[in-house]
C-alpha cells in the first residue's frame, strides 16, 4: 500500500467547508439509534469551539428514505427541501449543516439539479410558495456534519484528553472507517477525499492518533441499503452485506469501526449481535464484538466526555473493551442508570456476544 | 526544389516521414522533445502480432535517416508561426528555426491510470500498467513488489478507452492485441502462472491478430472473461481482490490476483494539445487533431503548409502510423508541386 498515492487522490478532492454560523438539520433516525451523537456535535461546536450553530425545531425529515425507496416523488422531496432552506433563510443563516448522510446527498443532488435545470428550481420555488408562502435562498455552503468535525479535527486534538492509542503498548488503535454511500459516491467532488478513498473520517482518525485499516470490502454497503432492510423480504441481503464486511475486516483485528451515516453504525452494530446468535460467530477477540461508533461519539471520547453521557450504553456491541484500551475513566455501575440516576434494569445478555464485563 | 520541412516529433511517424521526405528531395529539420528519437517504441520490448523486438523496427527507422535530416533533440517546440508562406518555429529554451512546411508528428500520451481511482494504480503495490510490464519484459524480471513471482495475473482492457467517465469514448485500438501479446509473454516467462483477461469486446482488427488471440486460448490457456472491473482492493496478504461482472454469465465475480496489469489507452500528447491551441487548429471531442477530410486528405490541416501524421490525429498501430507518415510526405510534395508557391 502506498500512502503517498492516496494523498494524491485526496488532494484532488478538497471542498470548502464554512467556518462558522451553521444552520443545523438533524437526522430523522439518529436520535433513536445513537441518541448522544447530535448532542455531542452541538456541544463540541458551541462549547469547545465557540461556534454559532442554529438548531431549528421546525424542520422536518428531508424525505430521503422515502425518496430512495421510491415512495416520495422528486418534486415533493424538492419542495420539502426548499422549505428547509426557507427555514435557514428566515433564521438568517447561509451555511447549511446536515447531520444525515442521505440528507446531505439529497441536498447535493437537488442543488446540482437546480444548477443545471433552473426551470426545475423555479418550479420548486413555486410549489413552496403556494403551499407555505415561504421563500428561500440557496445555501452559500453545504456541508455534512462530519465535514465540519473534519475541518476542526486538529482543534479537537489540541483539547483531547485521550488519544486513539492503546494505553498499554502506545501503538495507534486500528480503526475501520465506514463512509455512508450518499456522502460522495454520487458526487465525488462534494466529499472530502472523493468517492474511492474518502478522507473525511481518515483525517479525524489520523489527527486523533489512530491508524486506518484498508480492507477489501471497505467500499461495500453497510447492509442498510434502504430497500435491503426496509423491504422485509430483502433483509437477508442486509445481514449478508454486513457479514461480508466483517469477514473482510476480521483478519486486520480492528479495535473499532467509525461511521458517518445514520444507518451504518446501526447495522454494523446490531447485525453483529444477530450474526452471533445465528452462527455463534463474533468478530472481536475472546467473544467480543468490534465496537461501532459515530464520529461524534469518538470525538466526545477523545475530548473526555462521559461514555454514558454520550449514549454509548445503547450500543449492542459494548464499548468497554475499547474504553479500557484507551484508558478512559468511566463508572461501569452507571451504564444502565437513567438521567436522574434511576436504575433502568439490565438487558438480557446475548448467547455468544460478550456483553457484560467479567 | 530542396525546400525545408520541419517535422515535430521523432517517434515512429516523425522518423518515417523524415526519411520519406528526404527521399523526395526535401531538407528536413526533425525536432524531438526528448534526448533521443524513438517515441514510445523505444520503451516497448516486443511488438504485436509477431513479438519482434521493438528495437528492431526502431533501428530500421533510424538507419533510414540520411544526412539531409538535421536532428534537434531535447527541444520542445512551443510556437509555430505562419509568416509569409513560411513558418517560424521556436522552443521553450529559445531555439528557433524556419521552414517552408511543418509536419506535426507529436503522437500520443499514455492514459494516466491514476484517473481510474477504483483500480488502485499508484496505491496498491502490485497494480501496474501495460507500459510498466513492457519495461519488466525488457529486464526479464516479472516479479511482485515482494520480489516473488506472481502465480496469477489479471489484465484489464480499455483502461482510459471507451470510458465516458474519464472523457474518452473512443477505442485506442492497440490495447486488446497488446494484452493478448503480453498475456502470452507472461505464460512464456512463467508457464505456471494463471492469466485472466477482462475485456469489453476483443477488437482484433489487424492482420494476424485473431490468430494471436486463438493461440492465447488454445496454446496458452489464457482465460478471457467478458466484463469490466468495478474495483480492486488489497487484502492483508497483499493480494489484489477484483470485483468484476462476468457479462456473459450475468454474474458478479470476485477473484484474487497477485498482479494486476492495466491496459492504458492513448490520449493526445500534451504538445499536440498545446500546439493545436496555439495554432488555432480544430480538435475533435476526443481532443485529437482534425484534418480537412478524414478520408481523402487525412494529413492536411486547415492551415496551408501544415500537415499531420501518426497518432496526433487518433490512435493507430505502428504499421498504420508508418503508412500515414509516408502518406503525409506525399501530401507535402503534392502541396509544393501542385498548389502553392511553385519555384
Amino acid at each position: 500500500m502506498k500512502h503517498e498515492g492516496k494523498k494524491l487522490v485526496w488532494q484532488e478532492y478538497q471542498k470548502e467547508i464554512a467556518d462558522d454560523h451553521f444552520f443545523y438539520a438533524r437526522s430523522c433516525i439518529r436520535q433513536t439509534f445513537f441518541p448522544g451523537s447530535e448532542k455531542v456535535f452541538t456541544k463540541i461546536l458551541k462549547d469547545e469551539l465557540g461556534k454559532d450553530i442554529y438548531d431549528s425545531e421546525h424542520h422536518t425529515s428531508c424525505t430521503g428514505i422515502g425518496y430512495h425507496a421510491d415512495a416520495v416523488p422528486f418534486e415533493t422531496t424538492m419542495t420539502v427541501v426548499a422549505r428547509q432552506f426557507a427555514l435557514m433563510t428566515e433564521a438568517g443563516y447561509e451555511n447549511y449543516a446536515a447531520s444525515c448522510i442521505t440528507s446531505f446527498g439529497l441536498y447535493t443532488e437537488i442543488l446540482e439539479t437546480w444548477h443545471h435545470f433552473p426551470e426545475v428550481e423555479a418550479k420548486a420555488r413555486e410549489f413552496l410558495y403556494k403551499a407555505t408562502g415561504r421563500e428561500f435562498k440557496i445555501p452559500k455552503n453545504l456541508a455534512h456534519a462530519s465535514d465540519i468535525i473534519y475541518k476542526f479535527r486538529y482543534e479537537i486534538a489540541k483539547r483531547a484528553k485521550y488519544r486513539l492509542v492503546d494505553k498499554n503498548t502506545g501503538k495507534p488503535l486500528r480503526v475501520v472507517e465506514h463512509i455512508g454511500c450518499h456522502y460522495s459516491k454520487m458526487f465525488p467532488h462534494k466529499g472530502v477525499g472523493g468517492a474511492e478513498y474518502p478522507y473525511v473520517l481518515t483525517g479525524m482518525i489520523e489527527a486523533w492518533g489512530g491508524e486506518v485499516i484498508d480492507y477489501p470490502e471497505r467500499r461495500h454497503c453497510c447492509g442498510f441499503g434502504f430497500r435491503q432492510y426496509i423491504v422485509q423480504a430483502n433483509r437477508g441481503y442486509s445481514i449478508a452485506c454486513s457479514k461480508k464486511k466483517f469477514d473482510s475486516m476480521e483478519p486486520y483485528e480492528p479495535d473499532m469501526i467509525i461511521t458517518n451515516c445514520p444507518g451504518c453504525p446501526m447495522f454494523l452494530d446490531r447485525w453483529q449481535y444477530a450474526l452471533s446468535e445465528m452462527e455463534g460467530k463474533t468478530y472481536g477477540k475472546n467473544g467480543n464484538g468490534i465496537p461501532v461508533f459515530t464520529y461524534e461519539e469518538v470525538a466526545g471520547l477523545v475530548l473526555g466526555y462521559d461514555p454514558w453521557e454520550i449514549g454509548l450504553q445503547v450500543h449492542q456491541v459494548p464499548a468497554e473493551p475499547l474504553l479500557d484500551k484507551m484508558g478512559i475513566e468511566y463508572d461501569p455501575g452507571s451504564k444502565f442508570k437513567g438521567p436522574n440516576g434511576e436504575d433502568l434494569g439490565r438487558p438480557i445478555a446475548p448467547s455468544y456476544l460478550k456483553f457484560y464485563k467479567e | 526544389m530542396n525546400r525545408k520541412i520541419a517535422v515535430i516529433g521523432g517517434g515512429a511517424a516523425g522518423l518515417e516521414a523524415s526519411s520519406a521526405l528526404t527521399s523526395l528531395g526535401f531538407r528536413v529539420v526533425l525536432v524531438e522533445k526528448e534526448d533521443e528519437t524513438g517515441g514510445h517504441i523505444k520503451n516497448w520490448h516486443a511488438l504485436f502480432p509477431n513479438r519482434r523486438p521493438g528495437v528492431e523496427v526502431l533501428d530500421a527507422l533510424r538507419s533510414k535517416l540520411g544526412s539531409d535530416v538535421e536532428l534537434f533533440s531535447g527541444k520542445t517546440v512551443t510556437e509555430i508561426k505562419p509568416v509569409n508562406d513560411r513558418f517560424e518555429l521556436s522552443s521553450a529554451d529559445g531555439w528557433k528555426t524556419e521552414a517552408d512546411a511543418v509536419l506535426l508528428t507529436t503522437g500520443f500520451s499514455l492514459f494516466n491510470a491514476r484517473k481510474k481511482e477504483e483500480y488502485g494504480y499508484g496505491i496498491y503495490d502490485n497494480v501496474i500498467t501495460s507500459a510498466e510490464l513492457e519495461s519488466a519484459f525488457s529486464t526479464g524480471k516479472i516479479a511482485m513488489k515482494s520480489g516473488e513471482q506472481p502465480k496469477r495475473i489479471g489484465f484489464v482492457h480499455c483502461v482510459g478507452s471507451r470510458d465516458e467517465k474519464v472523457g474518452n469514448i473512443y477505442c485506442s485500438k492497440v490495447c486488446c492485441v497488446t494484452a493478448v501479446k503480453q498475456a502470452i509473454e507472461i505464460k512464456q516467462y512463467l508457464p505456471d502462472c494463471e492469466v485472466f483477461c477482462f475485456y469489453m469486446d476483443m477488437r482484433m482488427f489487424g492482420r494476424h491478430y485473431e490468430e494471436l488471440y486463438k493461440e492465447a486460448q488454445e496454446k496458452y490457456y489464457i482465460q478471457f472473461i467478458r466484463g469490466r472491473l468495478s474495483e480492486s482492493t488489497e487484502d492483508h496478504t497483499g493480494k489484489i481482490i477484483l470485483k468484476v461482472e462476468d457479462t456473459l454469465l450475468g454474474k458478479p465475480l470476485k477473484i484474487g490476483v497477485d498482479m494486476l496489469v492495466l491496459m492504458v489507452g492513448m490520449e493526445p500528447a500534451e504538445i499536440t494539445k498545446n500546439l493545436g491551441t496555439q495554432l488555432g487548429l480544430v480538435s475533435d471531442s476526443d481532443r485529437f487533431l482534425v484534418s480537412t477530410d478524414q478520408h481523402i486528405s487525412a494529413n492536411i490541416s486547415e492551415i496551408p503548409g501544415l500537415f499531420f501524421a501518426g497518432t496526433c490525429t487518433g490512435p493507430k498501430n505502428i504499421a498504420d502510423t508508418l503508412a500515414d507518415a509516408r502518406s503525409a510526405a506525399l501530401a507535402i510534395a503534392g502541396y509544393f508541386d501542385n498548389n502553392h508557391n511553385k519555384s
